[in-house]
Formats: C-alpha cells, sequence, structure tokens
C-alpha cells in the first residue's frame, strides 16, 4: 500500500470530503495560500477558492461563533484552530454554544462543525505552544473528540468527523505530520467509537492515544524481548470511547497502563483507569496503572521539556514493575 | 525627523540601544541556523525605533508588555545580553531559568512584565498594570506592545472600554509591520485602527516608526500626560520587520517580494537613518559610531559564548516553580 504523511492524509480527507458536500468549507487563521504555518492545507484553495477555503484574522471567538452559527444554518465548518492552546480563547463559543445547542433546542438544532487543531509537546515551543488539552474538551456533553495516532487514522476519522451532524474536536499531533503510513488509495472511513487493537498481547494491555500509541508499541517491542506479551490498543475517539474493546482486552490480560500526553491530573487517563476499575476490578491481577504528561506547565529548556512526556522506556518499566507485583505490594 | 530636546547622552543611549537590538537579533538568527536555538523565534530587526524611541521615554519602574516578537522590547527596557541569549538556549542563568524561552523571556526588574505567546494576550495585563498604579497612587505608566494582527483580538476592545472610562494610565502601542504572519494588514483590518480607540474616546496617534526621534518625542508627551491621569493613549506605529515571520519562514515570496523588504532596508532603515542624523548634527562622528557598533558586537559575542557553555537547569527544576507557596528543594536550599 502507499505511505504518505499525516500531513497529506488530512489534506485528502478535506479536499475529498469538499468535492463530495458544497457545503464543507475551511476557516481560520492563514489557511488559504499559507496553508497553515504546518503547511498540512496546502493546494486546497487552489482547488476550492477563498469563498471555501477563509483566511480570517487573528480573532479565534470570532471565527468558532462564525462556524456555530453556519453550522446551525446548513454548513458544514471545518474550523481550523492553529495551536490547541488557543482552545482557551474558544471555550465559550465551542462549549456553552456548538456543544448545548441540540441538547438546549430540544433536538431542533444541530452542529455540524468539526474543530480541527493540535496537541503535542517536545517541539521547543513553551508553555503556550506546546499543551494537550483535549481532556477540557473530552468533559463536555455534547462534543465528540477524535485523536488519531497515525496518517491512516488522521484520514479516515477526519471524514467521519465531517459527516458526523454533532461538533466534533480533533487533535492532531504536531510531531507527526510529517510521519509515513500506509493509507489505502480507495475512500474508506473510520467508524467513531471503534477502538484499534494495534499488538495482541496476553500478559498485559498498554491503551495510548495519539501518538502515545507509538510510545505503547515501542514499550511493547521492549517488553517482547523480555518474554512479556504487551496489547497495545489505541481507543481513536476518546469521546465515543469503546469501553467494551478496552473492558475486554483488561479482562483478558489483567494488568493494564493507561497512557497520555495530556496532564496526569483529572485527565483521560484517570477516566479510562476509573471505567476499567468500575467494571473489570475481579479481572485484575493489578491496580491500572496512569501515566500522563507532567502536571507542570510544558518547559522550554529541552533538558526539562523531554522529561515531562512518557518514554516507551517509562512505559515498559511500569509494566515490568506491574508484572512482578512491585505495584501492588508499594505504599 | 522630529527634533526632541534631549541631549546629547541620551541620543547617544538611543543609537546605542538599536544597534544592541539589532546585534542580538542577527546572532539569535545565526543561533538558530546552526541549529543551537532550541525552536523557533521571531526577529525584531527592522522594528528597532519603536521599542527604543517608547521605552527611552520610560522609566525603569514603568512597566511593558511585550509579545513573541519580544526581543526588541526586552533589550529596550534594559535587560542584559547574558541572561537573554541563555533564556533563549533554555539555560539556568537565563531570565526565567530556561522555562520560559524566547516567547516569555520577563525582567521584572526592568518592569518587563513577559513577552506572550498569545496574540493579544497581554492586553489584559498591561491594562491591569496601569489599573494596579491607579489603585496604589503609583505614578508608574505601563506600555503595551502587540502587533496590527491582534487589533483583530475581542480583548482589545473590552479592555480599552474600561481603561478609557476609568482613565487609566495605558498606552497600547500598535506595532504595525504590515503582516500578521503570512497575510497583509489590509486583509485581516476593516477601516481605520487608529479609529477604532477614538471610537472609545481615546487619543490616537500614527508616527513613523522608522523614525527614532520622532517616536521619542510623541512618547515622552504622552507618557507625561499618561502620569497626570490623562490617559489612555493609542499609538499606531508604522514599520517593518526584516526577517520572516519567524526564523524558519524563509520562502515568503508569495505573500511578500524581495524588492518590498530591500525597499525598507535600504530606504528606511531606523538605524542607517539616525546614524547619518546623528553625524549630521555633529554628535558623533563616524569613527566614534564604528567604535561603539564594534563594542556592541564584541559584547553580544561574547554574551554568546557564555550561554552555549552555560548550564542546563537541573532536572530537578521541572516542577519547582507551578505553586509559590509550594517549596522545591532549590528554593529551599537558597532561602
Ligand atoms: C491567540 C493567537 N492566535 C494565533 C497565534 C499564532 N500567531 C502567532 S504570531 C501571529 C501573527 C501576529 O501578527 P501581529 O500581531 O501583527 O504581530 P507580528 O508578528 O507582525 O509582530 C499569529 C497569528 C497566536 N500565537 N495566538
Ligand atoms: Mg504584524
Amino acid at each position: 500500500m502507499r505511505e504518505i504523511t499525516l500531513s497529506q492524509a488530512v489534506n485528502e480527507a478535506l479536499a475529498e470530503e469538499m468535492r463530495r458536500d458544497d457545503t464543507v468549507f475551511i476557516i481560520g487563521e492563514d489557511v488559504a495560500e499559507a496553508g497553515t504555518p504546518f503547511k498540512v492545507l496546502s493546494g486546497l484553495v487552489e482547488e476550492f477558492g477563498t469563498g471555501r477555503v477563509v483566511d480570517t484574522p487573528i480573532a479565534e471567538p470570532g471565527f468558532v461563533g462564525i462556524g456555530v452559527g453556519a453550522a446551525l444554518t446548513g454548513t458544514r465548518p471545518v474550523v481550523d484552530l492553529m495551536f490547541g492552546d488557543f482552545l482557551y480563547l474558544v471555550m465559550d463559543q465551542l462549549c456553552n454554544q456548538a456543544a448545548k445547542a441540540y441538547y438546549m433546542s430540544g433536538g431542533k438544532l444541530n452542529v455540524p462543525l468539526v474543530l480541527r487543531t493540535n496537541m503535542g509537546a517536545t517541539r521547543r515551543s513553551a508553555a503556550q505552544h506546546s499543551q494537550s488539552l483535549h481532556a477540557l474538551v473530552a468533559h463536555i456533553p455534547g462534543l465528540k473528540v477524535a485523536m488519531p495516532s497515525s496518517a491512516y487514522e488522521a484520514k479516515g476519522l477526519m471524514k467521519t468527523a465531517i459527516r458526523d451532524d454533532n461538533p466534533v474536536v480533533i487533535f492532531e499531533d504536531k510531531l507527526m505530520y510529517n510521519d509515513k503510513a500506509p493509507v489505502p488509495e480507495e475512500e474508506f472511513l473510520i467508524p467513531f467509537g471503534e477502538a484499534n487493537i494495534k499488538r495482541e498481547g496476553r500478559d498485559i494491555t498498554l491503551i495510548g492515544t495519539s501518538s502515545m500509541v507509538q510510545v505503547c508499541e515501542k514499550a511493547a517491542e521492549l517488553l517482547a524481548k523480555e518474554g512479556i506479551d504487551a496489547e497495545v490498543i489505541d481507543p481513536r475517539t476518546i469521546v465515543p470511547l469503546d469501553e467494551a474493546a478496552l473492558l475486554k482486552s483488561a479482562k483478558k490480560t489483567s494488568r493494564v497502563i493507561v497512557v497520555d500526553e495530556g496532564h496526569q491530573s483529572y485527565g483521560i487517563t484517570g477516566e479510562i483507569a476509573g471505567r476499567i476499575n468500575e467494571k473489570a476490578f475481579y479481572h485484575l491481577d493489578a491496580p491500572v496503572l496512569r501515566m500522563g504528561a507532567m502536571d507542570v506547565p510544558v518547559p522550554f529548556s529541552p533538558a526539562l521539556e523531554d522529561i515531562t512526556v512518557p518514554t516507551p522506556e517509562d512505559v515498559a518499566d511500569n509494566a515490568r514493575k506491574l508484572m512482578s507485583g512491585e505495584m501492588i505490594h508499594a505504599a | 525627523m522630529a527634533k526632541t530636546k534631549t541631549n546629547t547622552e541620551d541620543y547617544l543611549r538611543m543609537y546605542r540601544q538599536m544597534v544592541r537590538i539589532r546585534s542580538f537579533e542577527d546572532n539569535a538568527n545565526q543561533l538558530y541556523l546552526s541549529a543551537k536555538m532550541p525552536g523557533l523565534t521571531h526577529m525584531y530587526s527592522g522594528e528597532e525605533a519603536v521599542a527604543v524611541g517608547i521605552c527611552e521615554a520610560l522609566e525603569v519602574t514603568d512597566k511593558i508588555t511585550s509579545t513573541h516578537r519580544g526581543h526588541g522590547h526586552c533589550v529596550a527596557k534594559g535587560a542584559n545580553f547574558k541572561e537573554m541569549f541563555c533564556e533563549l538556549l533554555g539555560k539556568e542563568e537565563g531570565y526565567c531559568r530556561g522555562k520560559g524561552g524566547s516567547m516569555h523571556i520577563a525582567d521584572q526588574s526592568n518592569g518587563n512584565l513577559g513577552a506572550n505567546a498569545i496574540v493579544g494576550g497581554s492586553m489584559g495585563i498591561a491594562t491591569g498594570a496601569a489599573f494596579t498604579a491607579k489603585l496604589l497612587g503609583k505614578d508608574d505608566v505601563t506600555v503595551c506592545f502587540f502587533g496590527d494582527g491582534a487589533t483583530a483580538q475581542g480583548l482589545w476592545y473590552e479592555v480599552m472600554n474600561m481603561a478609557a472610562l476609568w482613565k487609566l494610565p495605558v498606552i497600547y502601542a500598535c506595532e504595525n509591520n504590515g503582516y500578521s504572519e503570512y497575510t497583509k494588514t489590509e486583509e485581516i483590518a476593516a477601516g481605520s485602527i487608529t479609529a477604532r480607540a477614538e471610537a472609545f474616546g481615546i487619543e490616537a496617534h500614527q508616527v513613523d516608526g522608522q523614525d527614532v526621534l520622532a517616536v521619542n518625542e510623541l512618547a515622552q508627551d504622552l507618557v507625561a500626560r499618561a502620569r497626570k491621569g490623562e490617559g489612555p493613549f493609542f499609538i499606531e506605529l508604522m514599520t517593518y520587520r526584516y526577517h520572516g515571520h519567524h526564523v524558519g519562514d524563509i520562502n515568503r515570496e508569495y505573500y511578500r517580494s524581495k524588492e518590498e523588504e530591500k525597499d525598507w532596508k535600504e530606504n528606511r532603515d531606523p538605524i542607517i537613518k539616525f546614524r547619518g542624523w546623528l553625524v549630521e548634527q555633529g554628535i558623533a562622528s563616524e569613527d566614534e559610531i564604528e567604535a561603539m557598533n564594534a563594542e556592541i558586537k564584541k559584547d553580544a559575542a561574547e554574551a554568546v559564548a557564555y550561554a552555549e557553555a552555560a548550564t542546563y537547569p537541573e532536572q530537578s527544576e521541572v516542577d519547582m516553580h507551578v505553586y509559590t507557596d509550594i517549596k522545591h528543594a532549590l528554593e529551599r536550599d537558597t532561602a
């Protein structure tokens, strides 16, 4: 199968959906000629024109609000938020307006909007351009949240997001834009709420999101050398969450580590660990372990930044401890 | 060029500060190109007269807020090269112990409340600093630097309204360099920018941001009046950035022509213009100017070498400074 970058995959998904449906449009800062600072959208304005690839001033609450209004009245906007860190600026439009319109109107109004943004540290971009804020929006009923872990998921999930009648937030990892993966040429969509078992294993389950899927896969390779057979699962969307797949794996292996790049406290890892604890407790041989980013603003200095995010070695270390029973007898 | 009533020393300091900024940026760019600097940075080169003209009208106790393109403001407000370069390289001796980097340098000792990586993110902070001055009966003035692109942020209109209602001692200084990222200002700003401030009853000025004397003269007047409670004020400074949006923005002809860049650099350079004026007025000779330039160049080179050799923070510092009241081992040791 041909391999393309995550960036190309997103570009293809958008182009295909824009060809298929005239009501799909892109709006955001420097999305047209510049094709965004990451060059993900290059070429789209040439095909679809400035009427459907719309450059805005630096006015995030304004253009997200316009997206919500446009979505309520018959279009499918893909709103481009240049950095996930700017979510804080648009929280009212996203969480008070987009997320609640369907419910508050008793099902009369809906907001088929996609907010495309990013996440991920270790780019030396410091505290306001490195955050992974998906837990913030996953907390809000009414929003769906997708976290592609490779070019394949980035394409399939984007196409599903655009066709979804609800507001969807998609987080792409900035560090993966140039990573290649096999992506079929023929059209495909990835349904929301369907986890992907990246690697089957018997001894321990590693649940990872976004780039942490790769971290888990590398950890699994390290563990395999020592005879530990790890299963790696990518939920792909955290809202909706494929709880059944996660529980099934937990029951099979009886040990689970959840790895995610959001801050560890009050994050995705806690939510997933909590559900497994509630529903698979009697099948477990060890407590479910959470591994998130350190609970500190992302530091600029490379000497500090690199230790804030889980690495394959960290995950493997914890897996060994869980396997040896060390975690159970600790404390 | 506009004339001001400052003395020779003031003129020479303004010149020095502008050259220091240019020199800092040349070195920062070099650090990026030679892959010695982590991440990206935004160059202030070309806009020196704005930061210097304004900051030379301020006291050390006056406050500024800065932007992602903030090295110029930082130098102009009195910062040292060493701590700045250390910060750019993420070293322990940097202004923020390596935690902030280029986009977050703050220099509390000189009243620089910090650069900001959120466009428009400091508009509230600057207005709040002016609020403090009024509340505590201090005569500090705050200057809020931001770009033309930042005028699209709604926050500005909220705080201008309050600043005007409460006559706060804040000066909003918009550095209009013609672009926000890869987009021309006329494509993102409807109507007139000065008229927006005027709509709130705020006195607004437009000035040639390449003419340090004109900027300084206006700033001196507005700062003095803001101190007396006649603020807030707005200044739109017409200027130009020589480099790309950031150091990595090299192929930029799709949004900005080489001829345009050449014209600004050759015909409107703030340093060349001011240097010519200094010589013409007999304030400094060409030789004296060359000597000044050489000294600054040497200072910068030494600071860079120092920063390159400096150490990174200890890994244990990673969770230090998250909360003020949780004492970290290092802080306890030095307390
Ligand atoms: C809230 C927010 N939106 C977008 C960005 C991305 N961004 C960084 S600088 C910039 C352009 C700023 O233009 P301007 O205010 O004119 O300042 P200049 O870079 O020209 O000095 C943009 C869009 C950001 N950092 N913060
Ligand atoms: Mg600008």
